[in-house]
């Protein structure tokens, strides 16, 4: 089984990340399982998500607690949330900065960064980081294809906005793949 | 063909697909997901005819649908916690004329303390208010019980409650595989009803009955949720036939054959439960599960028969009887009379603590050994509770627990102004 835990800040978009990404997982064959953290969320208080995703159906309901991966939707959680805990030895951790993972004190760790609000920007007009940030996932750890990433979206998303988040996903895919294959 | 959806939306669909006539609700987390899709249905006219009533309260969405069922239309309404609370003088009401209307009551906790997340104490407040209550172990099973429950309710003119964990399941995004509109409607016949308020044919519904006929009526509600005992699992194997998946029955076992210790629990944490089972049986445990789908009509028989030859009962339960101890529990100890199987009773996940497999291990072993008390609490905080008790004791006014628990755990909001 493969565990994911999102983490974001309210109105980010944290729970549909968790949804999409086990759409995509789904679309892909496996068995997925998406929850939010059942909060009284309130915008901008940080916010956690999660995806299960196995090739046997999932029966187990309890949170998270030790993934085997990490989505940081915002990088100021840094200095507020104790977002790597739990997480398993060699997890990988994809989190959204436009700042390599050694200026913001991470060296030490396994983490990937993507400037994924910046590709929201620039192919959605708007600071919505979560399609930029399931491209990248995708490349980095291959738990779901690029392509059903792209699926899960648009089964999401009417027509324009679907496209754009495409877009954002597929340049971000690109920006982690190209690297690793240079 | 299956799909990735939330709970929510998959109860919808499927109650969308029972065709019901009127649909009276309020919305109230963690159920507003449920009749938020199903209004959306309704203003679309993917739901036809349907007339989709906002109420101005729970007590009103009851007695919409009350007055509805009585006029002879399908009706389904949902809520959850302090809502189940608000409608419940109407809740007796349906039961006691007798009207076949199907609710979702998606499980929250009740206040005080206010709290919005999960546990049974909503639903197990009504267990004895004459209603057929199912309990969902998966967003599958939800959706499939609430086929059945029209067609239980309808068959026996009662009312039926479909209990899923709210969050848990209402918020899930799984593997749904939903009812096809030809599926339901060759599987539930459209509403005959048994009582129907016509103005051609006068009648009352409703009739004020003394002592001279008072317990002979209610004796009826018996008799008639103890005919359910059958019909439940013939539905079921109805269902199963039709639909080509077991969904609901009176309960299920899992391991059990050769089973030592047995738990016995309700809802979405016997997935939970039956992984760590797994987990057990590869260390050479004997250990087996029962999920009780059912809760009222109480399955007694079966419940004996399921449990009666194990050495030990864990009982988890996600509400108590406060004063008294477990509800569930209580209800397995009178199945079980009379044979020397052990019965501990475990409250556990109140208002949303998650159980984890971690947790479950524990108690297990604990049981196994007969370590357990008789009634416990799963990862209670005895020391904080203990702490509590003694600041108030030798206090003149101590203040509020559940304003002095927060500031004692230090979540700061909850701290003094």
């Amino acid at each position: 089984m493969f565990q994911v835990r999102i983490h974001g800040r309210g109105g980010q978009g944290v729970v549909t990340a968790a949804e999409l990404l086990s759409v995509a997982a789904f679309l892909d064959g496996a068995h997925a399982q998406a929850f939010p953290s059942f909060g009284s969320e309130r915008t901008g208080a940080p916010v956690v998500a999660f995806c299960r995703i196995d090739d046997r159906e999932i029966r187990v309901r309890e949170p998270i607690v030790a993934p085997d991966a990490l989505i940081i939707q915002d990088p100021t959680l840094l200095h507020q949330v104790d977002l790597f805990s739990g997480l398993r030895p060699g997890g990988r951790v994809l989190l959204n900065s436009t700042r390599p993972p050694a200026e913001l004190g991470l060296a030490d760790l396994d983490v990937v960064t993507v400037p994924a609000t910046e590709l929201a920007r620039e192919h959605l007009g708007k600071p919505l980081p979560n399609a930029a940030l399931l491209g990248a996932f995708a490349a980095l750890t291959g738990a779901v294809t690029l392509g059903s990433v792209a699926a899960a979206i648009r089964e999401r998303f009417t027509t324009k906005p679907a496209e754009a988040n495409v877009a954002a996903a597929r340049a971000a895919w690109d920006l982690i793949e190209e690297p690793a294959h240079a | 063909m299956p799909r990735q959806i939330e709970g929510s939306r998959a109860v919808a669909e499927a109650v969308a697909a029972c065709r019901p006539e009127v649909i009276a609700a309020y919305p109230i987390s963690p159920q507003t997901h449920i009749v938020e899709a199903l209004s959306q249905l309704v203003k679309t006219g993917a739901l036809a005819p349907c007339e989709f009533i906002n109420v101005e309260s729970e007590f009103a969405a009851m007695s919409v649908s009350i007055g509805a069922s009585a006029a002879g239309a399908r009706a389904y309404t949902a809520t959850a916690s302090q809502g189940l609370l608000f409608m419940v003088e109407a809740v007796y009401n349906a039961s006691g004329l007798g009207l076949p209307i199907v609710m979702t009551v998606a499980n929250r906790a009740i206040g005080a303390p206010i709290n919005i997340w999960n546990d049974h104490s909503d639903s197990m407040s009504q267990r004895d208010s004459g209603w057929i209550q199912l309990y969902a172990e998966t967003n599958q099973e939800a959706a499939d019980l609430h086929v059945q429950a029209f067609r239980l309710a309808e068959e026996l003119s009662l009312p039926v409650m479909v209990c899923m964990d709210g969050f848990i399941l209402t918020h899930a995004v799984e593997e749904v595989e939903l009812p096809t509109q030809a599926q339901v409607d060759a599987f539930l016949p459209p509403f005959e009803p048994g009582q129907v308020l016509d103005p051609d044919e006068p009648m009352t519904i409703g009739a004020m009955v003394g002592p001279e006929a008072f317990t002979e009526v209610k004796y009826l509600m018996h008799a008639k949720q103890m005919q359910a005992l059958d019909v439940i699992p013939a539905i079921a194997g109805e269902f199963a036939a039709a639909f080509g998946r077991d969904s609901g029955g009176l309960l299920r076992t899992y391991r059990t054959e050769d089973a030592d210790t047995v738990i016995l629990a309700l809802g979405s944490v016997l997935g939970t439960i039956e992984d760590v089972v797994d987990e057990l049986r590869e260390q050479g445990e004997r250990v087996g599960v029962v999920g009780l789908k059912c809760f009222r009509p109480y399955p007694l028989e079966e419940v004996r028969a399921a449990l009666g030859h194990a050495q030990r009962v864990v009982v988890l339960e996600k509400a108590f009887a406060v004063g008294a101890g477990g509800i569930v529990g209580q209800n397995v100890r009178l199945a079980l009379s009379g044979l020397p199987t052990r019965v501990y009773d475990v409250v556990a996940g109140l208002g949303g603590r998650p159980i984890t497999k971690a947790s479950l291990h524990r108690v297990l072993a604990e049981a196994g050994a007969d370590k357990l008390g008789l009634l416990s609490f799963l990862d209670l905080d005895i020391e904080r509770v203990q702490r509590e008790l003694a600041r108030a004791k030798g206090a003149r006014r101590p203040g509020p627990h559940a304003e002095n628990m927060l500031r004692d755990i230090g979540v700061v909001a909850a701290g003094p102004v």
